[in-house]
C-alpha cells in the first residue's frame, strides 16, 4: 500500500492503494468516478479511455504509479454539464443503444478532435479503432465525430 | 402524504428531503426525463396506475417496466403511455421500475418482445389515465365529460374556454374511479409515436453519469470474483488460501461448489487476491475439444432422424430419382455473448430476504434462481434492474444472480460480485456451435422437386425452425434437427438458432438459385406465389408482408443494376413476427472483397421511435457482419481458447461500412426488432462474395477462409 497523490479533473486526491493498482479502479473504487468503465483490462476495448495531459489513454492498463503529477480528465470532466461539443453532437445523431462504452467512444474523438479538427472518415476510423462498440453503433459515431467537428470550427 | 404517493420504503434509488414547507421533495436520481428537469426537485406526484404519476406542477412521471439493455426500450413504453395520456413528451420523466409482478406482466428483454407485448396495455394504461383527468375536470366545472377534450397535457371545454393542465387535475383526477374498455387513438391520430424522440438516459450517459450494474455501490459492501473451473469437465480437488488471506484488503476467501470467491474492498485487491489462491482441479467429466465436436455433428449429419420436425410430402424418393442434387454442408462455432458490460450483480442476502440489484434481461428469473438458492420463496426476493452494458442474451440467463446471492447468504454481507472479461467469455454460456446439410432435387427442367434440411447442434435443442419459408412453397420437404448433449454451457444468444440458421438457408436458397438460371430476389417471389396459390401445410409468414419486404430490399437497392464492378447478395428472413430483406453489396480490392453497403427492408408494423428502430435495425446488421466475419470460440480439451478481446475478435468501426433502412409502411401491430435484422445478414454478404469472387462461403467465421477486411 502507497500513498498516492494524483489530479483528477482539477481536483487533487490522497488515495491509499497499491501502486501497481491499475488508474481505471483508481477513478471507480476509491474516487467515485464511475462514468469510465470497465470492459477488458488490457487495453483492448477503450471504455475506459481518459486524458493524460491531453493524450487519449487506456485507464485499465496504466498503472496509478504512472500517473504521477500528470492531469487526468475523465468523462465526468470533459465538460461542466455535458457542453461539450462531442458530447453535444452525440446527442444530435443519438447514438447510443446500450451506451457502456459511449463515455470512452466520447473521449477518444474528444482527443482526436483536438490534434485533428477536420477528420476524414479514415481517420475516424483510425482514432477509433481501439473502441469497441458490442451494439454496433460505429456509424452513428462517426457521424457524431463529423457533426462535431462542425460545431468545433464554428 | 396521500396513499396514492409513491412509495418511498421500496425505492432506495430515490433522494428523498424534506422541505421547509413540509411536503416531500423528490430527486430522482436514476429518473430520466425528455426535458433538462430529470436532476430538478418536483412535488409529490399522483398516482394513477401502475405507469403514470402526474405531480400537481404539471410533471409526468411514466413508469418504464422492462429491462434496458440498449434496445431503447426505456424510451419507447414510455411513448406508448405518453400517446394515449396525450401530454408533452417534453415533460416526460421516464423512471425504471423495479421488478413487481403485482403491477407488471413480461418483464423481460427477450425474444423480440418488450414493444409487441406492451402494444395495448401501455396505451390502455396512458388512455385511462387521460380519462380520469378529463373526468375531474368534467366534475370541476360541472359539464358533461363528452363535451371535453384534451391537447399536449390541457383539459379543455371548448363551449365555455375553459382549460386545466393535468397537473391541476392531477390531484382531484388520481381518487376518480378508474374506467374501464377506454377507447384508444386510430394511428393516423398519432402525434408521438411514430416520431423519433432522444433516448431518455443520453445526457447521463455522455457525462459519465449514467449507472449500470458494475457502477453500483452500496456502503458497507463487499466487492467479489469468483475462481470457477478453467475447463468445461473439471472440478476443484483442493483449495490453499493462505496467500489470499494474507493480503491486506481481503474480507473472506469463501469455497462453494467448484468455486472459489474472493471478497474484498477494492476490485483491484480482490482480483489479485484472486491470482494468489492455489486450486488445484481434477477431471470431473469429460474434456470437450472442437476437433471433437466437429466430428460428432459431421457423425449426426449422416444419420436420418426418426421422428422429423417436418415432412411435406415424401422428399427421399424425390432424392432417388432426382436429375440433379444440390448438396451443401454449413458450419457455424460456439460464441460467446461478449457484452460489453461483464456479469455483475449485487445481492444483500439477510435472515428472510434477499436484496438483488444489476444488470438483467430476466429479473423474474433472477429472482427465482435466487430463491432457489437461498431456500426461501421468491416473494422474499426484491430485483431492481440497472441500465445493462448490453446482453445480446447471455442476461436471459439467472446463473451470475444466483452465484451473487448464494455468495452474499454465505459471506453474511452485502456483495457486489464482478466477472472480469476473462471470466465472462470462458465461463460460459454460449451460443450452440451448429451444423446443417441442406439438400435440393431437381427435374430434368431445373424445377425444384423437393429440399431436405438436416441440422445437429451442441446443447441446441432444435437446431431447426422447420416451418421457415420456403417450408409451404416445397411439396416434398423433410426438415429433420439432431441434438447433441455437451458439456458445453449454451443459452440464448440474440436470434437464437435463427442466427446462424438463416446463414445456412438462405445461402442454400442463393446456390439453388445459382444451380437453375434464377434471380435469387425472383426465385423467392415466385415460391412465394406457390406458397400462396397452394399451400403445403403449415407455414407462420404472411405472404403478401413477406413479398412486399422483399420487392421494397430490391428496389431500394437497385437489385441487379449496380455499377460495373459491384456485386450484390440477397438474403430474407423472418422471425419474431417481423419480416426483413437485406442486399449486401461488395467490390473487389486487390482480390479481397471490400463490403460497399447493407441495405435493409423491414416489416415490423408501426414504427415507434423511427431513429432508435433504425439504430437497433442497423445493429442487428453490424453485429450480424462482424460475427459472420471474425469471431469464433474454440475449445481444446475443455478449455475455452478464446479469453479476452485481443483473442476474440468482435467487429470495429473500421469493419463497417454504411447501412440503409427503410420501413414497410403500414398501420399494423408493432412486432420486435432487437433480433429480427441479425440473422439475414450473412447470408446476404456470402452470396455477395459468391458473385463477386465465385467462392461459396459456407463455414463461419469467413476470416477462417482467409478473408480479412472485407
Amino acid at each position: 500500500m502507497a500513498e498516492i497523490t494524483l489530479k483528477v479533473n482539477g481536483t487533487k486526491y490522497k488515495v491509499e492503494a497499491a501502486a501497481d493498482t491499475p488508474l481505471l479502479w483508481i477513478l471507480r473504487d476509491h474516487l467515485g468516478l464511475t462514468g469510465s468503465k470497465y470492459g477488458c483490462g488490457i487495453g483492448q476495448c477503450g471504455a475506459c479511455t481518459v486524458h493524460v495531459n491531453g493524450e487519449s489513454m487506456r485507464s485499465c492498463a496504466l498503472p496509478v504509479s504512472a500517473v504521477g503529477k500528470a492531469q487526468v480528465i475523465t468523462i465526468e470532466g470533459l465538460s461542466k454539464t455535458g457542453e461539450h461539443p462531442v458530447q453535444q453532437a452525440w446527442h444530435e445523431v443519438d447514438v447510443p443503444q446500450c451506451g457502456y462504452c459511449q463515455a470512452g467512444q466520447i473521449m477518444s474523438a474528444a482527443a482526436l478532435l483536438k490534434k485533428n479538427p477536420t477528420p476524414s472518415d479514415a481517420d475516424i476510423n483510425s482514432a477509433m479503432s481501439g473502441n469497441i462498440c458490442r451494439c454496433g453503433t460505429y456509424n452513428r459515431i462517426r457521424e457524431a465525430i463529423h457533426v462535431a467537428a462542425k460545431k468545433v470550427k464554428s | 402524504m396521500s396513499t396514492s404517493s409513491i412509495q418511498f420504503d421500496r425505492r432506495s434509488f430515490l433522494k428523498v428531503t424534506a422541505t421547509t414547507g413540509g411536503g416531500m421533495m423528490l430527486g430522482l436520481s436514476w429518473a430520466a426525463s425528455a426535458a433538462e428537469i430529470s436532476e430538478a426537485p418536483f412535488m409529490e406526484a399522483m398516482t394513477f396506475n401502475a405507469f403514470v404519476k402526474i405531480s400537481p406542477e404539471g410533471v409526468i412521471t411514466i413508469m418504464s417496466p422492462n429491462p434496458e439493455c440498449g434496445q431503447n426500450i426505456k424510451t419507447a413504453m414510455p411513448m406508448l403511455v405518453a400517446e394515449e395520456l396525450d401530454c408533452d413528451w417534453s415533460k416526460v420523466v421516464v423512471e425504471q421500475a423495479g421488478l413487481d409482478s403485482t403491477k407488471y406482466t413480461r418483464q423481460v428483454a427477450g425474444g423480440s418482445g418488450s414493444t409487441p407485448a406492451s402494444w395495448k396495455p401501455l396505451r390502455t394504461a396512458g388512455a385511462t389515465a387521460r380519462q380520469m383527468l378529463i373526468s375531474a375536470a368534467a366534475k370541476r366545472w360541472n359539464v358533461s365529460a363528452s363535451e371535453c377534450s384534451t391537447s399536449n397535457g390541457v383539459v379543455l371545454h371548448t363551449a365555455s374556454g375553459k382549460k386545466a393542465t393535468y397537473g391541476e387535475l392531477a390531484t382531484d383526477a388520481a381518487k376518480m374511479e378508474v374506467p374501464k374498455d377506454v377507447p384508444l387513438k386510430a394511428v393516423k391520430d398519432f402525434k408521438i409515436i411514430g416520431q423519433s424522440h432522444k433516448a431518455v438516459d443520453n445526457k447521463k450517459i455522455f457525462t459519465g453519469k449514467q449507472e449500470f450494474g458494475l457502477d453500483f455501490k452500496r456502503e458497507g459492501m463487499l466487492i467479489g470474483v469468483v475462481a470457477r473451473p478453467p475447463a468445461f469437465g473439471m472440478k476443484i480437488k483442493s483449495v490453499n488460501d493462505s496467500r489470499t488471506k494474507a493480503m491486506p484488503g481481503i474480507k473472506q476467501v469463501i469455497r462453494f461448489g467448484n468455486k472459489v470467491a474472493v471478497l474484498g474492498t477494492s476490485t483491484w485487491e480482490v482480483l489479485k487476491g484472486r491470482e494468489r489462491l492455489a486450486i488445484e482441479w481434477e477431471v470431473d467429466t469429460k474434456l470437450e475439444s472442437s476437433a471433437d465436436h466437429d466430428a460428432k455433428m459431421t457423425e449426426l449429419l449422416g444419420k436420418p432422424l426418426e421422428k422429423p420436425q417436418r415432412k411435406d410430402g415424401d422428399a427421399l424418393a424425390q432424392f432417388e430419382g432426382a436429375h440433379k442434387i444440390i448438396e451443401s454442408k454449413f458450419e457455424a462455432p460456439f460464441l460467446p455473448h461478449a457484452p460489453m458490460e461483464p456479469m455483475n450483480f449485487f445481492a444483500d442476502v439477510r435472515e428472510d430476504k434477499a436484496e438483488l440489484i444489476g444488470p438483467t434481461q430476466n429479473p423474474g428469473s433472477a429472482r427465482n434462481a435466487a430463491a432457489q438458492v437461498l431456500g426461501i420463496a421468491p416473494e422474499k426476493v426484491s430485483v431492481m434492474m440497472t441500465r445493462m452494458g448490453g446482453g445480446f442474451g447471455r442476461r436471459l440467463n439467472a446463473d451470475f444472480a444466483a452465484e451473487a446471492a448464494e455468495v452474499s447468504k454465505l459471506a453474511k454481507a452485502p456483495v457486489k460480485l464482478m466477472w472480469t472479461r476473462e471470466d465472462d467469455m470462458t465461463g460460459g454460456i454460449y451460443r450452440p456451435a451448429c451444423h446443417y446439410l441442406y439438400r435440393a432435387a431437381l427435374d430434368a427442367q431445373g424445377n425444384v422437386k423437393a429440399i431436405h434440411v438436416r441440422g445437429a447442434g451442441l446443447n441446441v435443442g432444435n437446431p431447426l425452425r422447420e416451418n421457415n419459408f420456403p417450408a409451404g412453397a416445397i411439396e416434398h420437404f423433410l426438415a429433420e434437427g439432431h441434438n447433441q448433449q455437451s458439456n458445453i454451457t449454451t443459452g440464448p444468444w440474440r436470434a437464437p438458432v435463427h442466427n446462424f440458421l438463416a446463414f445456412a438457408e438462405q445461402s442454400f436458397l442463393d446456390e439453388i438459385a445459382e444451380a437453375t438460371g434464377k434471380d435469387p430476389v425472383q426465385l423467392r417471389l415466385d415460391w412465394l406465389a406457390k406458397a400462396e396459390k397452394s399451400p403445403v401445410g403449415n407455414f407462420p409468414y404472411k405472404i403478401d408482408r413477406f413479398r412486399n419486404t422483399i420487392e421494397l430490399a430490391a428496389k431500394k437497392a437497385n437489385w441487379g443494376k449496380a455499377p460495373a464492378g459491384v456485386f450484390q447478395g440477397f438474403s430474407a428472413y423472418f422471425s419474431f413476427n417481423t419480416y426483413v430483406a437485406q442486399v449486401v453489396e461488395v467490390t473487389l480490392e486487390a482480390g479481397q472483397p471490400k463490403i460497399k453497403r447493407m441495405v435493409c427492408a423491414v416489416d415490423c408494423g408501426v414504427v415507434i421511435n423511427p431513429e432508435h428502430a433504425i439504430n437497433q435495425i442497423e445493429g442487428g446488421l453490424v453485429d450480424g457482419l462482424g460475427h459472420a466475419m471474425f469471431s469464433n470460440m474454440t475449445f481444446k480439451d475443455g478449455v475455452p481458447e478464446q479469453t479476452n478481446y485481443d483473442s476474440y475478435r468482435v467487429i470495429k468501426m473500421g469493419d463497417t461500412p454504411p447501412v440503409e433502412v427503410y420501413f414497410v409502411e403500414n398501420e399494423l401491430d408493432p412486432t420486435g426488432l432487437g433480433e429480427p435484422a441479425l440473422p439475414p445478414l450473412s447470408a446476404a454478404l456470402g452470396n455477395a462474395i459468391f458473385k463477386a469472387t465465385g467462392i461459396r462461403l459456407r463455414k463461419q467465421p469467413f476470416s477462417l477462409n482467409g478473408l480479412r477486411n472485407v
